[in-house]
């Protein structure tokens, strides 16, 4: 049954009339036109679906769009500010942190999360933050690298040594 | 993945309208979704009305209690246990173990500790399981784990239970009748298809754990990967040395068994940690453990980690005790 959903979606306020059984992904690709939320695996494992719900990370494919009712959601359209994207998007494409892009969204959400919480990130802090997300081109090197470049500089040292 | 089936949704503002919601037939609660939503997508389960917590207020704190004891919210998210300084080692290490970081921040404890078991021959689409002409646990009536059996053998995979369950851990149910109050390994019973003891329309609340002054816990899962995996076989140990001595031992095993089960270590009790005591205790594990095929992974490498694992605590705590 459709009942009305208000929410936050990448800083505004929208309503929209939304089915009990729709999840949260399908409503953000299908019903806003946000494609940039990836669907991947469906069912939790993969991290490709990675949102944004009041700063934490959320996997958008196990999540029913109306559990997120009143709160702040954000996807990867919603990091670019004034047409530039954001210092993270920039540094995951001058790292080389994406190849066939498809898990690259999620990746950015869960690194955005945790710069949010951890502006100075250790490399192990990195990597757990990333480990539910999977990517089968990169190896990840070039992922963690490119998400220690848009941290504050004790992380890129560190990275040097 | 299949469609969510069609069901009604609820989002109540108070535990009394959320209990009322709850005693719709075929009502089932929602906290996180991570383990719910998988299942529902897989044409397992058909609720006739999801009744989402998380709009409940008073269920999200760790709070320590006047008696130096914990009291802990069942929306509690796996991130906030793990981060907060007054979780015991177990429980820490148990809630950093489960799944993935986006997962922790979502799931809760509650819907942790209910999560429904798990087999090779369940957690699959709906197309396989119909291939196989279903299960015992769901929509069969033959297990395919334990052919002939009359009962479900599907594995309880948390990891958080047996840390809780070594701590002496308490919970607090509400429902229809009430409030109550049970020990953790209450709320489990050895039955893959039904392996809790919540009564219909009853909701876990709050986990109580005593004092834990002088106990020492740990806790640690075998798995094949580091993120995103299930126990293949968990143990949890709490111990207290006093005089040279093992004062106080409690051993929990999951991943084993169709619930996380209390190993009895009573004839440990004021024992020394030795080899003939790794022996006494690895029996222990070795005879209430019951590991089947109900995952991919081979049985005698869970059967074995099971009993390493339970070595290997133990005598770290024991050590860090000293």
């Amino acid at each position: 049954m459709k009942t009305i959903l208000s929410l936050w979606v990448n800083g505004r306020l929208r309503e929209d009339a939304v089915d009990s059984a729709t999840l949260l992904v399908d409503f953000l690709r299908e019903q806003v036109g946000l494609t940039g939320t990836k669907q991947g695996c469906d069912g939790g494992e993969c991290g490709a679906c990675t949102v944004l719900v009041d700063d934490r990370p959320r996997l958008a494919c196990v999540t029913l769009a109306h559990q997120v009712a009143g709160r702040r959601v954000e996807t990867i359209e919603g990091l670019a500010e004034n047409g530039r994207i954001s210092r993270l998007q920039q540094a995951f494409h001058e790292k080389l942190g994406t190849q066939c892009g498809f898990c690259t969204p999620g990746m950015i959400m869960a690194a955005e999360a945790l710069l949010r919480k951890d502006p100075d990130p250790s490399v192990d802090d990195i990597k757990t933050a990333l480990s539910g997300n999977l990517c089968r081109c990169t190896g990840y090197v070039k992922i963690v690298e490119a998400v220690q470049a848009a941290a504050l500089p004790g992380c890129r040292q560190e990275a040097a040594q | 993945m299949n469609l969510l089936p069609q069901f009604d949704f609820k989002r109540p503002q108070s535990l009394h309208e959320a209990l009322a919601a709850l005693t719709k037939e075929g009502a089932m609660a929602i906290a996180g979704g991570t383990d719910l939503l998988p299942n529902l997508r897989r044409g397992i389960g058909l609720p006739s009305q999801l009744v989402d917590l998380s709009a409940l207020a008073g269920l999200s704190a760790v709070e320590r209690q006047p008696d130096g004891g914990l009291r802990i919210g069942a929306l509690v998210s796996l991130e906030t246990l793990a981060e907060s300084p007054l979780a015991p080692d177990a429980v820490k290490q148990a809630a950093l173990g489960v799944a993935g970081p986006t997962h922790r921040a979502q799931a809760t404890l509650g819907g942790n500790l209910c999560q429904d078991t798990r087999c090779v021959f369940y957690n699959q689409s709906d197309w396989w399981r119909e291939g196989n002409g279903y299960c015992l646990k769901y929509r069969g009536d033959k297990c395919h784990v334990v052919a002939k059996s009359d009962r479900c053998y599907a594995t309880y995979h948390g990891d958080i239970a047996p840390a809780l369950m070594v701590l002496d851990a308490k919970v607090e149910i509400m429902g229809p009748k009430g409030t109550r109050s049970l020990a953790l390994a209450g709320l489990f019973q050895e039955q893959g298809a039904k392996h809790l003891t919540l009564e219909a329309g009853e909701l876990l609340t709050h986990i109580v754990i005593p004092p834990q002054a002088g106990w020492l816990s740990a806790y640690e899962k075998a798995r094949v990967r580091e993120a995103i995996e299930f126990p293949l076989a968990g143990v949890a140990v709490a111990l207290k040395k006093e005089g040279g001595k093992i004062a106080g031992l409690r051993v929990a095993i999951t991943g084993t068994n169709s619930a996380p089960l209390m190993v009895p270590v009573d004839e440990l009790i004021g024992q020394v940690w030795n080899a003939s005591a790794a022996e006494t205790l690895a029996k222990s594990v070795r005879k209430i453990s019951n590991v089947l095929k109900s995952t991919v992974s081979s049985v005698k490498y869970r059967r074995r980690m099971a009993l390493a694992l339970a070595r290997k605590l133990t005598e770290a705590l024991w050590i860090k005790a000293a």
